[in-house]
């Protein structure tokens, strides 16, 4: 079931929820909307949904508009942040709520709740009640049940946001595992990049109402299409300088550019990503930054240093535990620092 | 941080201020006196005289008085009916005001409580200029036949009305509480209207209703002033049970007036033992839960 959404506008009072939002969603895809609080993520699952209703513009589900069916109409399994469990009912009966509101004969509910309790490997709790399962368990209950009605659309709400880490990462390859078995076109919103990354075959960047970019992990990531998509997903150095013939001149040393060969030299915020950076003890020629360390934080499969150059720009250096082991970096140690690969976006492209 | 001259030490309550016996046992003596005298006392008192002509003229006086029993008749009737329509009422307009926004909602959340602000009397008054034969829909009703003022719908009406917050006041926090994402979940997954309340939302509020319940139809058969206007006094014909006790009080016949006194007593204090029953079983259940999630 594809999804396409077109020119979706939302507002809530003088807030603008959603400003002409218009995206595709292949069918069988598993797509992750991401985003800071107010991007505006949840209200256009929601609107997906249902459960809103969009000011302006259509949502169609497999080339027919829905946007005038109700939430019990469009045939969409939900699952809530806070799994919105039914408290005075049991698993089993949680999972069959959409079968019995429906009068599904009875062998038919009892055979589809254990199969899908046995998906969700929580086969023999179908008569606990949600007060005494847990975090991971409740969220696994929400899942069957809304995959118990054979929904055309998937949408999750910030799913695993209220679970400690460990089981959210389990959960996290638990989707991801469940999708390739059952290919429902799934839909899920986060703030957390990682998990976005780790889950999803599409991800769209938004903000503020806005689209800011759709695409695969590595495009998105690899080719960001503005600073913020840039800055959102993983750290960025930002620097101001001049951009001149296939030069980019920031803080006294020249990057290569290739990407702007005008002799006209014009102001350019450059970003660079702090893996992207080396780290000396030697000046490499003309593209090394004088800097000084002011703080190491060698905790993880990542050591995160801290330097300021010499105009007083920081700078953020990631090394590897290897290139750390080498180079033995300590606080007020001057060095070089290179950067690799930088990314300008001019000024008139955007606004930060 | 503890005030000058009083030690403070740890006790089963917890910290306990340490003050000398006897300023305690003239608190404690003065808590029960007051609740001695201005309510066990006058409560026995009842009782009593109700029974001062004995068991026989008890029975005498609640059966075999034709214009008594019709008081209980009524009140027996009015209350529950006036109890059933502001359940209703209550249940919608506490759906309205939690589930959704419109302008004018605190507005209406406001006006809920007019009918505790208003004098029952007032109230009387208000139903007689309304329905009553020199006000404004009394000559139109009586053309088609329908009394209202001097008549049981009058009783109904002014029961109903001073009663009318109780239901709704109950569910609104307890609705606010619980949220409607439940509700939302329920929709999401195909629950009509009805199925969605059937099955969800009252069987969340269920403890809420019956409390809101047994509320409103405590103060709807013990009503007098809203009453005592609207219903003329006609004996045998308007006149309630507690119209009655104060009927019966101004024709000098005390056993008469004290065993109907009683039987409204009586009432009243199993509802009360219902509340606190219920108030009970409720905390019974949250200290379960409580043991469940924690464990």
């Amino acid at each position: 079931m594809s999804i396409s959404i077109r020119n979706v506008s939302k507002r809530f009072g003088a807030f603008t929820a959603l400003n002409n939002v218009s995206l595709e969603v292949g069918s069988g895809s598993l797509l992750a909307l991401l985003g800071p609080s107010g991007s505006g993520k949840t209200t256009l699952l929601r609107i997906i949904a249902g459960l809103e209703q969009a000011d302006t513009g259509s949502i169609h589900v497999q080339d027919s508009d829905v946007s005038q069916l109700s939430a019990r109409e469009r045939e969409v399994g939900f699952v809530f942040q806070h799994y919105a469990l039914f408290k005075h009912m049991s698993v089993f009966e949680n999972v069959a709520f959409g079968m019995r509101v429906r009068h599904t004969p009875n062998d038919e509910v009892q055979s589809r709740v254990n199969e899908l309790l046995h998906l969700v490997r929580l086969e023999g709790l179908g008569s606990r009640y949600p007060s005494e399962l847990s975090g991971g368990q409740r969220q696994r209950v929400a899942l069957a049940r809304a995959l118990a009605v054979k929904p055309r659309l998937l949408l999750l709400d910030e799913p695993f946001g209220a679970l400690d880490a460990k089981v959210r990462q389990e959960l996290r390859t638990w989707l991801r595992r469940l999708h390739e078995e059952m290919h429902v076109t799934t839909v899920f919103v986060t703030h957390d990049q990682e998990e976005a990354f780790e889950v999803a075959d599409q991800v769209v960047v938004m903000r503020q109402g806005n689209i800011e970019q759709a695409g695969s992990p590595q495009d998105v990531f690899d080719h960001p299409a503005t600073p913020f998509v840039m800055d959102f997903l993983g750290h960025v150095n930002v620097f101001h300088g001049r951009l001149e013939a296939g030069q980019m001149h920031l803080g006294g040393i020249a990057v290569e550019y290739p990407e702007y060969q005008q002799a006209e030299s014009r102001d350019a915020t450059a970003y660079v990503r702090p893996h992207e950076v080396e780290l000396h003890r030697t000046p490499q020629g003309d593209t090394s930054l004088s800097v000084r360390v002011v703080h190491v934080n060698p905790a993880g499969p990542v050591i995160r240093v801290r330097l300021l150059s010499a105009a007083g720009a920081a700078l953020n250096v990631d090394l590897s535990p290897g290139q750390y082991g080498e180079l033995k970096v300590r606080p007020g140690e001057d060095l070089y620092a290179t950067p690799k690969r930088v990314r300008v976006f001019l000024p008139d492209d955007y606004s930060i | 941080m503890h005030p000058s001259g009083v030690r403070t030490k740890k006790s089963a309550g917890g910290l306990v201020a340490d003050e000398p016996l006897w300023l305690r046992v003239l608190l404690i003596g003065a808590a029960y006196a007051v609740i001695g005298l201005l309510i066990l006392v006058p409560v026995a008192y009842v009782f009593v005289q109700a029974f001062a002509e004995g068991w026989q003229g008890y029975v005498k006086n609640l059966w075999h008085d034709p214009d008594t029993r019709h008081s209980i008749f009524l009140t027996l009737t009015v209350a529950p009916l006036a109890v059933l329509l502001n359940t209703v009422f209550g249940l919608a307009a506490a759906w309205t005001i939690t589930r959704f926004k419109f302008p004018g909602r605190t507005l209406l959340v406001t006006l809920l409580d007019v009918p505790f602000a208003i004098s029952p009397v007032v109230v009387g008054l208000m139903f007689v200029l309304l329905f009553g034969m020199q006000g404004y829909l009394g000559p139109s009703l009586r053309q088609m036949g329908i009394k209202v003022i001097f008549a049981w719908p009058g009783l109904l009406l002014a029961t109903t009305f001073v009663t009318l917050p109780f239901v709704a006041r109950e569910l609104i926090p307890l609705m606010e509480s619980l949220g409607s994402e439940e509700e939302v979940a329920a929709v999401s997954l195909g629950a009509s209207p009805w199925q969605l309340f059937w099955r969800i939302t009252l069987p969340n509020i269920k403890w809420g209703l019956v409390y809101g319940i047994i509320q409103c139809h405590a103060r709807a058969i013990g009503e007098f002033g809203a009453v005592y206007v609207v219903s003329g006094r006609i004996a045998g014909e308007t006149d309630t049970m507690p119209l009655r006790v104060e009927k019966l009080f101004q024709e000098y016949n005390n056993p008469g007036s004290f065993a109907v006194a009683s039987l409204l007593t009586l009432m009243a204090l199993v509802t009360l033992a219902g509340k606190y029953m219920l108030e009970r079983y409720i905390a019974q259940q949250m200290a379960a839960t409580r043991e469940n999630t924690e464990s």
